[in-house]
């Protein structure tokens, strides 16, 4: 019953988005989609009515897709990992444009100007510049770290000055292509370290940093005085201790400063990690149920959820910033693999993959606030993104 | 050896091998589970599809021609200094074995 409900409900929502007889008037503020890791489709979702509205298909090898929101709001860019790119009018409910332009994708990213749009390759590794209004390809930067050698290209994001910075797995550098002449970009490189697996851009947009596999620590740089290099931040966590194995790599985009203080996941380490977004360093550790993969702070930096790795991907637990302590663990299902706040952050959307639903929370109470019945949910990207950068 | 004795002794081997093929080939419903762990966790590297990541594909195109040991190997005991992680404290090398005797041949949905 419940299910009819929603589906008439959904039935109707593109009825009014789409418009019979003319479009009906609405901004997409309160709009999102949700992946679905093994069907191919993305899930249109609302926030405020927490209801499903339209759900699209034919998008290829999702596992690992993520997505980025053109600046208006309204056009999703979802990178499969089959090297897809598409781009969904969430107002219209469909596909607009879809090109497939590598072997083996991993993620993009959007200019500062709204007009380019870069994804990252493993396979052949390099990144590649697209307009974003045609998905033409404008141009692409393979990352030959050494003649003849290619790296897979891990982290993008977008930084002020029309500007991209990645990182290279087999390369051990952070790079930053300058895209000002979208056909004939420019690229720096910056040594980083050993492997680095994940980065990511501080809100502010100053700080790229990558985290290391291959080595402890993360590299950091100043995006401001890029001239000064990468330099290693939090080198000693984990030295002289025995590494754990690593059953999924955490993923640092989605991480952000809350109170002062930087929280990441600790790799292969039942920990999130804190330090100082002034001076960089390690002020503190907090002791968590497993692998953290995502460690994200609520809008208002009050609290940070954290999800984990095999074996433990039935749990969830936050972190109350304030006092640097766990103040709620929850099972919301078997294998959560993302977590999304709504805008301004008052409830939590987390998936749960092996139960085939997204679950709603509300971050005050820990309440489930409701749930939504999707294919083998994975990342849930809401249309805030749109304005932030690194997002 | 009069025939009294040898039927006994067939039995045993016969008997024998079965229980090794029943020990190596993991029941219908690990089996189920040793997919899913596969195709979504393994995927996490190695691709839902097996086509690659940021661990290589696990196609039989890949992997034709490498010793089956060896990737037994690499599975329960993982690769150090890559991020292939040890699998051993999740299966068994029986286990691992199956999964690598599909992933040659072409691993099911
Ligand atoms: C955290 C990432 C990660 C996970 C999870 C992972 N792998 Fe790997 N795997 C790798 C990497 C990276 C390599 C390549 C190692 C190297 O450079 O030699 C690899 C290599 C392999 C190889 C050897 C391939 C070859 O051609 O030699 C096999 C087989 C394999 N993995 C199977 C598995 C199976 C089965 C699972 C799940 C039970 C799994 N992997 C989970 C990262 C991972």
């Amino acid at each position: 019953m419940k299910r009819l409900a929603q589906l008439f409900f959904a039935g109707l929502m593109v009825a009014l988005l789409s418009g019979c007889g003319g479009m009906q008037l609405r901004g997409t503020g309160d709009l999102g989609l949700v992946i679905e890791r093994a069907s191919g489709h993305v899930t249109l979702v609302n926030t405020s009515s927490r209801q499903p509205y339209a759900r699209i298909g034919g998008l290829g090898d999702l596992s690992h897709a993520s997505v980025v929101y053109s600046r208006d709001a309204r056009y999703a860019f979802v990178f499969g990992r089959d090297g897809g790119l598409t781009k969904i009018d969430l107002l219209q409910g469909l596909i607009v444009k879809r090109v497939v332009q590598s072997g083996n994708a991993i993620g993009g990213s959007i200019s500062q100007d709204g007009r380019i749009v870069v994804a990252q390759n493993y396979t052949p590794g390099g990144i590649k510049a697209f307009d974003a209004e045609t998905l033409e390809l404008l141009s692409a930067v393979p990352a030959e770290y050494e003649p003849g050698r290619f790296s897979k290209v891990v982290g993008l994001a977008d930084v002020p000055g029309n500007k991209f910075a990645y990182a290279l797995f087999e390369g051990g550098e952070i790079w930053v292509s300058d895209f000002s002449d979208p056909k004939r970009p420019v690229t720096q490189r910056y040594p980083a370290g050993l492997q680095p697996y994940d980065g990511l851009v501080t809100p502010d947009g100053r700080h790229y940093l990558a985290g290391l596999f291959g080595e402890d620590g993360v590299a950091m740089l100043d995006l401001w005085q890029p001239e000064k290099g990468a330099r290693k931040i939090l080198e000693k966590y984990g030295r002289g201790e025995e590494k754990l194995p690593v059953f999924k790599m955490p993923h640092l985009r989605g991480w952000s400063v809350a109170a002062g203080r930087a929280w990441l996941p600790a790799i292969g380490r039942h920990e999130v990690l804190v330090a100082d977004a002034a001076t960089w360093r390690e002020t503190g550790r907090v002791a968590v149920k497993g692998q953290p993969v995502f460690v994200m702070a609520s809008p208002d930096g009050r609290q940070i959820w954290v999800n984990f790795a095999f074996p433990d991907n039935g749990w969830v637990q936050v972190i109350d910033t304030l006092s640097g302590k766990v103040v709620q663990t929850l099972q919301p299902g078997k294998g959560v693999l993302h977590m999304e706040f709504t805008p301004r952050g008052e409830a939590v959307w987390l998936s749960a993959r092996d139960d085939n639903r997204v679950v709603i929370y509300d971050t005050r109470t820990f309440r489930q606030l409701g749930d939504l019945p999707v294919q083998s949910p994975s990342g849930i990207f809401f249309t805030s993104r749109a304005a932030r950068i690194g997002f | 050896m009069s025939s009294s004795a040898i039927l006994p002794a067939l039995l045993a081997i016969l008997l024998g091998a079965l229980a090794t093929t029943a020990l190596a080939a993991p029941t219908a419903a690990r089996q189920k589970e040793l997919i899913h762990l596969v195709r979504q966790d393994c995927g996490s590297c190695h691709g839902l599809t097996l086509q690659g990541g940021l661990g290589p594909a696990l196609l039989p195109a890949t992997l034709a021609g490498k010793p089956v040991e060896g990737l037994v190997a690499t599975v329960v005991g993982g690769r150090t200094g890559t991020p292939m992680p040890p699998w051993h404290r999740f299966l068994t090398e029986d286990e691992a074995q199956w999964i690598v005797e599909k992933l040659m041949t072409g691993f099911p949905e």
